[in-house]
């Protein structure tokens, strides 16, 4: 569904992204590891259109996106999360999620009633925040919320645009060790339930091995290897650069 | 909605005010009228500062704009000169100019924002000030007494048309703005719109339209203003292009922050006290300019929230301690 073509994009003589071809197919879960600069970030904000690309292609679903707005990929279907996380901070939990809703539906223009009334978007609001094990936090605003809901509320913001593709930077970098393999169940029980494709960006290989299908790893604005978690974790070049482990 | 505390507490507040007049001299009850039309403002300005996150430093510019609508038309069309006809003439040539303006504005947030909205307003000083054929310049425009359906208020002085029809012309319109102003906060537009203020970024990431949503919340903004204009200038009884001051802009600002723009009623509680303070302080000393100054920097160092703010965390406290001593007997 989601195919990238040879895709570049340079900071003046750093090569964040550099040539990169790679394919998600439906209902898969990609993650993407890398040291630190790896170029991780800037190929996730080229996907959902926040940087623009020097050259190469994106295409969504046969449709080409290199150079399309934010705002009309988030209408086709391809939502992100955030590493720092972005949320509306004043208002309720509930609010967050019920406020993506309302774009989706294009209800902002046409609704007129109070936000209330539109029962049926706070129930799926609810249910959504349901999925997330976040429901009984509705009334709380995210300054109540711990780092670790505070990550998951970010996705179930992009979850509820109901995204074919979901594009999650670190979602759980900032969070507590203890708390990383809770939120990830949270998100991924989600995400399955509803089939969405997702790319993941994260440094934790546990976390990484134990909830992807496939692994590709960036070094230095160029992919360095891609396959199974298994057979990535054994991959010399890769434990190498990344993890630092020389055998 | 109707069983909503809130809105059974409004209901209560609009019956009681429906008796001002009898209890209030004519002297407070005009300034009370002042402080309706101001607290109209406030709602209006406070759908860009509370809701949408943009402060505005030239929001006197719908305001001379409605307030100048109601010269001009005595001055050029006295045939058409009646409270029906003048409310929706100003509420159109604020929304024009606030299209206008707000087209320019919305394309910067923060101190861009406020600064170009300073001197955009100026700009409509400046023209107000030197057309001394059009706008009467310095001196401003008189402001007769308008019709209402056929109603004449000819040989009637302004105290007594003040107290009578006006005084419930404008509270009806008053309790109008503030029903359609709590219906845009509550509306998903409302919503989507604190959500601009909370977080550009992310707003722009659910696939709202950030800067067009901006503008629509500016439009709206002046037009309330602009009808507070409007209103106030039958109560003043004269207009001037000190209207379209940075300086005016200034206390619309202040009594905003005065009652406290993250709640519905502060800019409300706020234009009632600024009409108040600002008239006592005249009154009672030449220095007023420094009562007004000092306490808004009490209020920004000790309620920061503004007054409204103030009394929703009393109220809260005492919600907490009745709470507690109910799980204590």
């Amino acid at each position: 569904m989601l195919t990238v073509d040879n895709l570049k994009k340079h900071f003046g003589f750093v090569r964040a992204v550099d040539n990169i071809n790679l394919q998600i197919r439906e209902g898969e879960i990609v993650s993407i590891i890398g040291t630190n600069g790896a170029g991780k970030t800037t190929l996730v904000n080229l996907i959902s259109g926040y940087l623009k690309p020097d050259s190469g292609r994106i295409l969504f679903f046969d449709k080409d996106i290199t150079y399309a707005s934010p705002y009309v990929r988030i209408k086709l279907g391809v939502g992100r999360s955030f590493q720092l996380i972005q949320l509306f901070g004043n208002s309720t939990v509930l609010d967050n999620v019920r406020t993506a809703l309302f774009s989706k539906y294009g209800m902002i223009r046409k609704g007129l009633l109070p936000a209330d009334r539109y029962s049926s978007v706070t129930e799926e609001a609810i249910q959504i925040l349901n999925n997330f094990n976040m429901s009984d936090k509705k009334e709380l605003t995210p300054t109540g919320l711990s780092e670790g809901d505070l990550k998951i509320l970010d996705i179930a913001i992009a979850f509820a645009l109901k995204s074919k593709l979901l594009l999650l930077d670190e979602p759980t970098s900032g969070v507590a060790t203890s708390d990383k393999f809770k939120v990830m169940d949270s998100i991924v029980s989600a995400i399955k339930k509803e089939g969405v494709s997702t790319l993941i960006i994260e440094h934790d290989m546990d976390i990484v091995s134990g909830y992807s299908d496939r692994v590709i790893v960036m070094h230095e604005g160029r992919i360095m290897a891609e396959g199974k978690p298994d057979e990535i974790m054994e991959n010399r070049d890769v434990k190498a650069i990344v993890f630092g482990i020389v055998s | 909605m109707r069983r909503n505390p809130r809105w059974i507490a409004y209901t209560l507040i609009f019956i009681g005010l429906l008796f001002i007049p009898r209890l209030f001299s004519i002297h407070d009850l005009m300034l009370f009228e002042y402080g309706l039309t101001f607290a109209i403002v406030g709602l209006g300005f406070n759908l860009l500062l509370g809701y949408t996150g943009l402060l505005s430093f030239g929001h006197g510019a719908y305001f001379a704009v409605g307030a100048y609508t109601v010269g001009m038309f005595a001055k050029y069309l006295p045939q058409a000169y009646s409270l029906e006809l003048l409310i929706p003439a100003a509420l159109f040539l604020s929304l024009v100019l606030s299209v206008i303006f707000g087209f320019l504005c919305v394309r910067h947030t923060k101190i861009f924002f406020s600064i170009l909205t300073l001197s955009l307003s100026m700009l409509l000083y400046a023209l107000l000030f030197k057309l001394y054929h059009i706008t009467g310049g310095s001196d401003g425009l008189r402001v007769p007494l308008p019709t209402l359906l056929d109603m004449s208020f000819r040989g009637i002085r302004r105290p007594e048309f003040l107290s009578g029809t006006y005084y419930y012309f404008l509270l009806i319109l008053f309790a109008v703005s503030c029903v359609i102003m709590r219906g845009i906060v509550s509306s998903p537009f409302g919503k989507a719109l604190q959500a601009i203020r909370d977080n550009e970024v992310r707003a722009e990431l659910i696939g709202i339209r950030v800067r067009r949503y901006r503008l629509y919340a500016f439009i709206l903004s002046g037009m309330f203003v602009g009808l507070g204009g409007a209103l106030w200038s039958f109560v003043n009884g004269h207009v001037t292009a000190d209207l379209s001051h940075w300086v005016f802009s200034g206390e619309i600002v202040y009594m905003t922050l005065l009652g406290g723009f993250g709640i519905f009623e502060g800019p409300i509680i706020g234009a009632i006290l600024f009409t108040y303070l600002k008239l006592y302080a005249m009154g009672n000393t030449q220095y007023w300019m420094f009562v007004i100054g000092a306490t808004l920097i009490v209020l920004v160092l000790l309620l920061p929230n503004g007054v409204a703010g103030a009394i929703a965390v009393l109220l809260a406290k005492l919600k907490r301690k009745k709470a507690l001593e109910g799980t204590t007997c």
